[in-house]
């Protein structure tokens, strides 16, 4: 097989060459660095590899995850390993799901601008904007339901001209919604009373003490629910 | 990137069939049949890919290669002098890793009085729990049961896992899905509160309860929040133990960290240790492409094999059936069970079904690689990797449109980003090495042979015998981070640390010698070596 093209790409400030169908992040590694921050799963859950870059004379500024997005030639490019967002302090028990409540954690939410510029900015493709909207106006289901595939890389706070901390009032708005507004779940308490009244105690341990053909036996045996 | 022209003619017959198969179940394997199919095709039975551990509790115990090199590995601080008098940090409870195990054991031991330290390798909750997708089982519903469940996991695991760690397991499940809804995880519910379960590989009840396809992450960032809201909670980032401290009564007494980005070392005293560092999926065992993270190398291992801990069951991994095989950027990646679970099949070439989808993993696995590699039936990529099919747009025709878009929107959007739509296409797979499913052995409390070391979640062995089911993994980083968060902090009660030694360092050191090893990788590995250096050999 021919050896594909090297392209030029610059990682911070530093021009290499690279194969052109490598992720930043693999093509980082080609250019020799031993990733220390800026590299968490790599495979585009954990928000490690927020990166910025440009392309040759564009001004616009493009984002995307280093370990999703494939090089281009003339990439200008820089991570953003850490930002120093701000999370206050909170226990989840002693809050109530209001927008109140948000805005005592977050005085600086009404400072949204609507400009959009999260949206913009988000690798994930949900629209901040809007879920901030739903914020200011105290929907916090609406917040859990928009903000749910947030991977919190941090880039809609690192841009944001109003200085929010989009990613931190979502994930407090997830936790609210699951502890106070999502309904809950009758079969699932009364299973864990269940338990712990020992109801299960005894089967359990004849099971532990079956042996091993029984128990073949018996998995060999099951019934399997329909789909 | 859309399928190559190469690929269509294939892709052509995935379509033709589909009308067909929508009304096919491909008959599960009977036990013999399964039996064999591991015996033949499984990577865990490549005896040419393993060896026996020459030195250690392990002696004569049979592991991967690269494994068992990282375990006879010399100390990364054989031969560095530190001052162990001057301790830079104080604790209760040390907990090493800053997953879904580590989280969920701080939590646990701060609520039962200890202080707590998570040391890190490198951010708070970069792990595999993060990357998770396809649910978390408990038996919760009125048609299940706790002893259905042990009966999965025992069947699932070849009936050699150990019977107590598996009572915990499924006991303490139910309670577990509680807890994670009280600090606020959005689990699948009908409007009613039921919870929306589904079946997984093994299972015998739909008992798999998901956060649409973002489970594990929806779990981690949850638990890294909480642990954020303890101030009784620190946390050192980008900061990994290299190696444990014992005092000179030969008890665990913490460990030397290393500030990965300064390289400074750092010595913490802890009256109790928890290990919670996760599994082993970088070392790239047989070559096989990972759905692990980063920082998967296997440390806490090796650090607890120099203080003496037994591992048990480290000549098995998981290969998952369902790793991306295309485009060649993300080859390797999870694609989740629960594409399965929801009613896509696997395909050859020939857009045949050839298995039944929901097997356990183990079998699942085998049977993809015999497709491929015996009979001839894979896929080819322009890159020159094989593949089978797995039929996602199925889905949509079973359950109703919007169906893979709701349950799978990871998995679509990770797709799209090189132009492979999921819900029209199917997605091209092949095993990728996934889970470990052994480790340091472990008691029902998370203590190990050694005294004041605990270990929980991946980088423990026993619960999963020879193989994990899907789901259980996330259960187990729960249960038994709290269990060994709860018992790291009690024994923290009672300690009292002599002076704090690495003589097991020189000890090692000796016996490695001994049964004649010289050289040697330092270990633990702490970062995979990816960075290409052009002027090397």
């Amino acid at each position: 097989m021919d050896k594909p093209e090297l392209i030029p790409i610059h990682i911070m400030g530093k021009r290499y060459l690279v194969p052109p169908s490598l992720t930043i992040q693999k093509a980082m590694e080609y250019a020799g660095y031993t990733l220390v921050r800026g590299c968490g799963c790599r495979g585009g859950f954990c928000g490690a590899c927020a990166t910025v870059y440009r392309l040759g004379s564009d001004y616009k500024l493009r984002i995307g995850l280093a370990c999703q997005t494939v090089v281009e030639p003339e990439m200008y490019l820089a991570q953003i390993p850490s930002f120093p967002a701000r999370r206050p302090q909170y226990r989840l028990e002693e809050l109530k799901p209001t927008l109140g409540q948000l805005l005592a954690l977050y005085p600086e939410l009404m400072r949204c601008l609507s400009c959009g510029t999260c949206t913009k900015a988000c690798p994930q493709n949900l629209d901040v904007r809007d879920y901030m909207a739903a914020a200011m106006r105290g929907d916090i289901a609406a917040v859990a339901d928009k903000s749910f595939d947030c991977i919190m890389c941090g880039l809609c706070t690192a841009r944001c001209p109003a200085e929010e901390v989009q990613y931190n009032i979502a994930i407090l708005c997830r936790r609210l919604y699951g502890r106070y507004l999502a309904p809950r779940s009758r079969h699932l308490i009364e299973r864990v009373a269940e338990v712990e009244a020992g109801q299960y105690d005894e089967a359990l341990a004849a099971m532990k003490r079956m042996p091993v053909e029984e128990l073949r036996k018996q998995y060999n045996a099951r019934d399997i629910e329909p789909e | 990137m859309p399928y190559p022209p190469s690929m269509q003619e294939s892709l052509a017959l995935v379509e033709a069939t589909r009308p067909q198969r929508l009304h096919e179940t491909f008959p599960m394997l009977s036990p013999s049949e399964k039996q064999d199919l591991l015996r033949r095709f499984h990577p865990d039975y490549i005896q040419a890919a393993m060896r026996e551990i020459r030195v250690g509790p392990n002696k004569g115990d049979r592991t991967p290669l690269e494994l068992a090199a990282l375990l006879e590995g010399p100390s990364r601080l054989y031969g560095v002098r530190l001052d162990l008098g001057r301790v830079d940090y104080d604790t209760d409870v040390l907990v090493i890793g800053g997953g879904g195990a580590g989280c969920s054991a701080a939590i646990l031991a701060e609520e039962h009085g200890a202080k707590v330290l998570i040391a890190t390798k490198l951010r708070l909750g970069d792990a595999n729990t993060m990357m998770a997708q396809g649910g978390i089982q408990a038996a919760d519903k009125p048609n299940d049961s706790p002893m259905l469940h042990y009966l999965d996991v025992m069947g699932g695991g070849g009936y050699v896992n150990d019977p107590d760690l598996v009572e915990a397991l499924v006991r303490d499940a139910p309670g577990v899905i509680l807890w994670l809804e009280n600090l606020g995880v959005m689990f699948d519910k009908e409007p009613d509160g039921t919870m929306r379960t589904i079946h997984g590989g093994g299972t015998c009840r739909r008992r798999m309860h998901s956060a649409r396809d973002y489970t594990g992450a929806e779990i981690m960032r949850t638990l890294r929040d909480e642990v954020r809201s303890r101030p009784a909670i620190e946390v050192l980032e980008f900061s990994p133990a290299l190696e444990l401290l014992l005092d000179e009564s030969g008890q665990v007494a913490g460990a030397v960290l290393q500030n990965l980005e300064t390289e400074e070392y750092l010595v913490v005293r802890a009256k109790t240790v928890v290990i919670a560092t996760g599994g082993s999926g970088r070392l790239h065992y047989q070559g096989f492409a990972t759905t692990n993270h980063y920082g998967a190398t296997g440390d806490g291992l090796v650090m607890a094999y120099r203080v003496g801990a037994r591992l048990s069951f480290i000549d098995t991994m998981q290969y998952h059936p369902t790793g991306a095989a295309y485009p060649e950027q993300i080859v390797g990646l999870l694609v989740t069970e629960k594409v399965r679970g929801l009613g896509a099949q696997v395909l050859n070439v020939q857009g045949k079904q050839f298995v039944f989808p929901r097997e356990t993993r183990d079998a699942e696995s085998a049977a993809i690689i015999r497709e491929v590699k015996e009979r001839g039936l894979g896929v080819r990529t322009p890159s020159g990797m094989e593949g089978v099919w797995l039929d996602s747009p199925m889905i949509d025709i079973i359950h109703g449109p919007g169906t893979v878009q709701r349950e799978l929107p990871a998995m679509v959007r990770q797709f799209a980003r090189f132009n492979i739509d999921i819900t029209k296409e199917p997605m091209l797979v092949y095993p990728t090495l996934h889970y470990q499913n052994g480790g340091v052995a472990i008691r029902p409390d998370g203590s190990t042979g050694v005294l004041n070391l605990f270990v929980a979640g991946e980088a423990s062995g026993g619960v999963h015998g020879r193989n994990r089911l899907m789901g259980n993994s996330l259960l187990d980083v729960v249960v038994y981070g709290r269990r060994a968060g709860r018992a790291a902090a009690e024994r923290a009660k009672e300690v009292r640390l002599g002076r704090l030694t690495l003589a097991h360092v020189e000890e090692w050191e000796r016996a490695r010698r001994n049964a004649g090893l010289e050289d040697g990788m330092p270990s633990p590995l702490v970062l995979p070596r990816y960075a290409r250096r052009a002027r090397e050999a």
